[in-house]
């Protein structure tokens, strides 16, 4: 049962509601256009760095106007007619380092106040705004994320790949580890990025406002495959993320048509030395756990959108996709590939 | 353009080819020294970088004993003190003190890298155990190696010497070689205070 | 012809054909095949420098454009990853290692002696042996590529993506053997250029007439002394890695990943200060004479060269950012890196202002020396905003750097090379490069370059990844890469141009004259193409501008001489004077022509092979070969008075 709203609070909410219809059609369109662009915030630490980007940008794009005028201005204001060099007269020099005085003094002046403001952003950014709700442990590998949702209660702890699932509202810690190279774990929209670095656990946080899905990628030069090494950040309000993170512990359901009980067979089989699926045989870990595979929107690490012709494709030729992938491409007969397809459609 | 010849016509007899502190290689092998100087510096870096992230434990224990480390150092600057002694000899003019000095200081150089080729045989040869390993190996392999072409260099000075290439203003290679010896030294000097001294201050 | 007289006083004398044809007698090459590999002459020197750089311009700039084929929409097959990794390490290597310090070091080669009134470098033996290993390295690596064993890790090739679990070929060891074979022609060049300054000036050229390329270059060589070790040895230990499994690198035993980062960007920082400085130099010297008037501020640029080069040391961790060091670290290398523009600022102004105080005459040397300002403050300001740690979490790694990186390296090496190309190319063969074809060259290469990288910094905020070989639509990127890579074969095109118009003038261009710009310094002095003894007699200098001086009332009583002064004809000679004030104090015997650079660089380049291919037998053998041509080298001559005075 919702308590009733304060009257003061709905006003409040009011002007809220208008700023978001007004703002929304604004910036929706344009974070569909750019996924990846972060001159809009949508999480607390990207709202502290988004006000400097802009800032140092508008500085920039002031300084190379001025500086573009003054060049253009002096050749456009003192050039001579001819163009036989030798035919100018020379003029005397000695004059003129007062105005290089002026300009680097009110460079230097620009410069010291962006210092300034860094210096207060980062030290602003360092901690997250509150105590973080939940911590997450991503191990960056080639090329895909893992992912551990830690808690106190064992039980509770939780493993799955590539698609990050978040309450908003909230900071999350991000624990993270590297297995293999160097990776960098970047959410554009949410916050800076921070390598992966085999050896230490660097730490960064997220928060977002408000649900949504929020494009994530691998920044660093990690291999063949680096560019399709992308990740999810889905933000839910707390208590759908508490229904996912439930649904997301129960292991899979092996009952069913014997196509399927043929489908989780072959797929422990041929699969399961690398793959993950709880409530079967399948049990490798060094690759993602797909035990709610079809919960999730893409696959092969945000390459391909999840779809019954993607996935096939993926299972029968992932190195026609991703040349160079860890995932080999295993030989499986038409209704071999048939019956896995089928079993990990299951998987929700 | 005029041709004004003013102070240009006074200039005195001035010195032909390379004398001792003025020739370019004498300016060449403080550049080299400077050059080489920094490599053993990020090396040390390298070892400090990997130390500060451990405790004691990183370091083999028991740690690195001074028995023949010490006495080998003394050994490499007698060398050097040697070398300087015959650098005097030849700008004095006299050739004995010259050949005597280069080739104590030539034999005080080997003893030196006998020594140390025993101090690594005391570890095994072990570069592959682990960090510490593979820093010890190749940070005193490299001050090897510049010892190594250090005795090369005195004995090139050496046979030059018994050809009667010197004298007090043809002098620039004995010093020049010199330098590059008590480079070599000082190099030994850090290495063996950051390897043997250090640990017992963590 | 000499006998080991130990002191002289030098002749002095009006400059007459007589001397131009006995130091020619002296100084000239042998002609054919044996000058063209025992040459020590600056200008040929130089000039191979220049060539060669320029081939390898080239081939990383078909390495571009393959690239931004590949790139032009989303999702193109032209490459495969592989492929395309060795593609951009290639180019990054190629441009950043075997071209922009080598142009330099080729237009620094062949002119210092002239700008100072010398007749050769301090070691002119050094110099070719600096030259042959540099080409000995560039091919040693790009033989690599040839057999598709290319470096592939990007040229700051990271680890543990380096090591040999991962990156199991030949690709890394190529790279790490070429760098460290590539550091020694670095090195010995640096000591070169030190020495010459500091030793080998005409006569009252005190430090401060020195030309600001001389400070740029003898800052940057400085420079490259004292970092180039640092990455010889990163590149030692990961080879050591490679080979020995020593542990520095991999975590598993207890290596360290990020002291690869420390010790390379401990070089490239400084590294990247090191390729534009001189170029910078070169704009401060020519772009006066275009403007019929000395450089306003010498003194504060000068210092403002040196100035950027210290505090560039101390600024290495911004290309670390990410890596999750302490705050306080961050804070310090954040705040260094906002400093460090100052000094840039000092040049931009005083270029700036000696335009408006000065005459500009349009010509194409003009045209690619004054644009070069505005290149220059668009990658400035690029840098600027990485300099903020926050704003860098979201540009690094993304092509927002890739923008700045050509900004400054196009803008601050490339058009100030070509803007030197068009301003010294006369001086070097006597014809001038023609100006209509010039303008175009100009427009072609500013616009393309403009439309080719401007767009990235969309891109980039975008949030586009560095290093991708494909990527998918509907991010909003289609666009930019469409008009970037229409920009970047535009650009090329402009390139095209220039060797166009390099090679038609080589055989058909005006004919130059001593001085065809009318300008002050001393190389304009002799005639285009210069002798090979440079000056008949050695000038005196009075002033910064010796061939202006009249016009300028510049230096006071005593004025410049250059058609008479010393002689120094008893061999290849010439005068040392202090560093500071540049009185001269010594006459200093040069060597001549030899075939031992060329021979040492043989034998090195077995040597590194050898370690490459685990030949173990021939690195001993090759050692030894090494060291003997050395002591035949160094062995003391009696011709250049190296030898005791005899006594009978």
């Amino acid at each position: 049962m919702v308590p009733p709203v304060p009257e003061s609070r709905r006003s409040n909410n009011l002007v809220i509601a208008s700023a978001v219809f007004v703002v929304a059609p604004v910036t929706a369109p344009a974070q569909a256009e750019t996924p990846l662009g972060y001159l809009r915030s949508f999480g607390a630490m990207a709202h502290a760095i988004t006000p400097l980007t802009w800032g140092l940008l508008i500085i920039s794009l002031v300084v190379c106007v001025i500086v573009i005028a003054l060049v253009l201005g002096g050749i456009v204001l003192k050039r001579q007619a001819g163009h036989i060099t030798a035919a100018i007269p020379l003029m005397r020099g000695g004059d003129g380092a007062g105005w290089v005085g002026l300009g680097v003094g009110i460079s230097s002046v620009v410069l010291l106040g962006s210092m300034i403001w860094t210096v207060v952003v980062l030290a602003a950014i360092n901690e997250p705004p509150s105590k973080p709700a939940l911590t997450i442990e991503v191990t960056g590998q080639q090329w895909w994320w893992k992912v551990r949702y830690l808690s106190d209660d064992p039980s509770r702890i939780l493993t799955t790949a590539n698609e990050i699932h978040i309450p908003t509202g909230k900071p999350v810690r991000v624990e993270l580890i590297g297995a293999d190279v160097i990776h960098s774990f970047w959410v554009p929209l949410l916050s800076g990025k921070t390598d992966v670095i085999p050896g230490q656990t660097n730490v960064t946080w997220l928060e977002a406002d408000r649900p949504g899905r929020y494009a994530g990628l691998c920044s660093e030069f990690c291999g063949v495959q680096h560019a399709h090494m992308g990740f999810e950040i889905v933000a839910q309000s707390p208590r759908d993320f508490e229904a996912w993170w439930n649904a997301q512990l129960k292991p899979a359901a092996t009952t069913g048509s014997s196509v399927i009980a043929r489908g989780a067979t072959l797929f422990a089989y041929r699969c399961g030395a690398c793959h993950t699926v709880r409530g079967t045989e399948a049990g490798g870990a060094v690759a993602p756990d797909l035990t709610h595979l079809m919960s999730r929107a893409t696959i092969a690490a945000e390459t391909l959108p999840n779809n019954v012709g993607n996935l096939s494709g993926w299972i029968a030729n992932p190195q026609a996709i991703k040349p160079g992938t860890l995932m080999p491409t295993v030989y499986l007969s038409g209704p071999e590939l048939n019956d896995i397809r089928s079993f990990l459609l299951t998987l929700k | 353009m005029t041709d004004a010849a003013l102070p240009l016509e006074r200039t005195g007899p001035l010195p032909v080819g390379p004398t001792a502190r003025r020739g370019l290689g004498w300016w060449g092998v403080l550049c080299l020294i400077a050059t080489e100087g920094a490599l053993f510096g990020y090396l040390l870096f390298s070892y400090f970088y990997f130390a500060v992230q451990h405790d004691q434990s990183w370091f083999p224990h028991p740690l690195p004993s001074f028995r023949l480390a010490a006495p080998n150092t003394i050994i490499l600057l007698l060398s050097s003190v040697a070398m300087w002694w015959g650098d005097r000899g030849v700008r004095r003019g006299a050739r004995g003190q010259l050949l005597t000095g280069v080739s104590l200081a030539l034999l005080l150089g080997i003893v030196f890298a006998v020594v140390q080729c025993f101090e690594w045989r005391n570890k095994g040869f072990a570069w592959r155990a682990g960090g510490y390993n593979s820093l010890y190996f190749t940070i005193t392999g490299f001050h090897l190696m510049h010892v190594a072409v250090g005795l090369f260099v005195l004995l090139t000075i050496l046979v030059w010497s018994m050809l009667g290439y010197f004298s007090p203003r043809r002098s620039a290679p004995v010093l020049i070689a010199s330098v590059y010896w008590h480079f070599v030294d000082t190099v030994w000097l850090v290495v063996f205070a950051t390897f043997y001294v250090t640990p017992y201050l963590w | 012809m000499t006998s080991s007289e130990v002191e002289r006083t030098p002749e002095i004398a009006s400059a007459t054909t007589d001397h131009g044809r006995h130091l020619e007698q002296i100084w000239k090459t042998a002609p054919g095949i044996a000058g063209f590999f025992s040459t020590v002459d600056h200008k040929a020197i130089g000039k191979r420098y220049i060539v060669t750089a320029f081939a390898f311009l080239a081939a990383g700039g078909i390495e571009a454009l393959i690239m931004r084929a590949q790139l032009t929409g989303p999702s193109e097959h032209l490459l495969s990853p592989e492929q395309y990794d060795q593609l951009f390490t290639m180019h990054g290597m190629t441009m950043i290692f075997l071209y922009a310090m080598p142009i330099l070091s080729g237009f620094s080669n062949y002119l210092w002696p002239l700008l100072l009134g010398s007749r050769d470098m301090a070691f002119p033996r050094v110099n070719a042996l600096s030259y042959w290993v540099y080409l000995a390295a560039g091919l040693f690596m790009y033989a690599g590529f040839a057999i598709g064993a290319g470096p592939n890790d990007g040229w700051f090739n990271y680890v543990p993506y380096s090591t040999r679990p991962y990156d199991p070929g030949l690709n890394i060891d190529f790279y790490s053997l070429g760098m460290i074979f590539l550091g020694i022609s670095t090195s010995v060049g640096a000591v070169n250029f030190i020495l010459t300054v500091l030793r080998t000036r005409a006569p009252g050229m005190s430090i401060d007439r020195l030309p600001i390329m001389v400070w740029g270059t003898l800052t940057a060589s400085a420079a490259n002394l004292l970092v180039v070790p640092a990455v010889s040895l990163a590149f030692f230990l990961l080879w050591m890695d490679r080979q020995f499994e020593t542990h520095f690198f991999d975590v598993a035993r207890g290596g360290q990943p990020l002291l690869w980062q420390h010790l390379f960007w401990m070089f490239g920082h400084p590294w990247v200060y090191a390729i534009v400085l001189p170029a910078m130099g070169m704009v401060s010297d020519g772009l006066p004479v275009f403007c019929r008037r000395p450089l306003v501020g010498y003194t504060v640029v000068a210092l403002s060269t040196v100035a950027t080069m210290i505090l560039g040391f101390g600024v290495w961790v911004h290309h670390m950012f990410a890596t999750g060091l302490p705050n306080l670290a961050l804070s310090f290398f954040s705040g260094a890196s906002f400093i460090v523009t100052v000094p840039s600022a000092v040049a931009v102004f005083a270029w700036t202002t000696t335009i408006w105080l000065g005459r500009p005459v349009i010509t194409t040397a003009f045209l690619f020396f004054s644009s070069m300002i505005v290149l220059f403050v668009i990658g400035g300001v690029s840098g600027f905003m990485t300099a903020a740690v926050p704003v860098d979490w979201q540009l690094t790694h993304t092509y927002f750097i890739v923008a700045h990186i050509h900004y400054v390296l196009i803008g601050i090496n490339v058009f100030p090379v070509v803007g030197g190309l068009y301003y010294w190319f006369p001086k070097m063969t006597g014809r001038l490069l023609d100006e209509r074809l010039g303008k175009w060259n100009f427009w072609t290469m500013f616009v393309g370059f403009n439309l080719g990288f401007l767009p990235m910094h969309l891109s980039g905020l975008r949030g586009m990844p560095r290093r991708v070989y494909t990527y998918a639509e509907g991010m909003g990127w289609d666009w930019l890469n469409l008009i970037t890579t229409i920009g970047s074969f535009l650009f090329a095109f402009g390139v095209l141009l220039l060797f166009v118009n390099l090679v038609a003038s080589l055989r058909r261009g005006r004919i130059a004259g001593a001085n065809p710009w009318d300008a002050p310094t001393l190389e304009w002095s002799v005639s285009s193409p210069p002798p090979p003894y440079n000056f008949a007699v050695i000038p005196r200098v009075a002033s910064r501008h010796p061939l202006w001086e009249d016009r300028l009332a510049e230096g006071g009583a005593v004025r410049s001489s250059v058609t008479r002064g010393m002689v120094l004809d008893h061999g290849r000679e010439t005068i040392a004077t202090t560093p500071l004030d540049g009185e001269p104090d010594q006459i200093l015997k040069m060597t001549g022509d030899s075939y031992a650079p060329f021979v040492l660089t043989l034998g090195m380049t077995v040597l590194f092979v050898a370690l490459l291919r685990h030949w173990w037998w021939v690195v001993p053998v090759s050692g030894l070969a090494i060291l003997a041509a050395l002591l035949l080298w160094l062995w003391p001559e009696r011709e250049l008075d190296q030898v005791a005075e005899t006594r009978s």
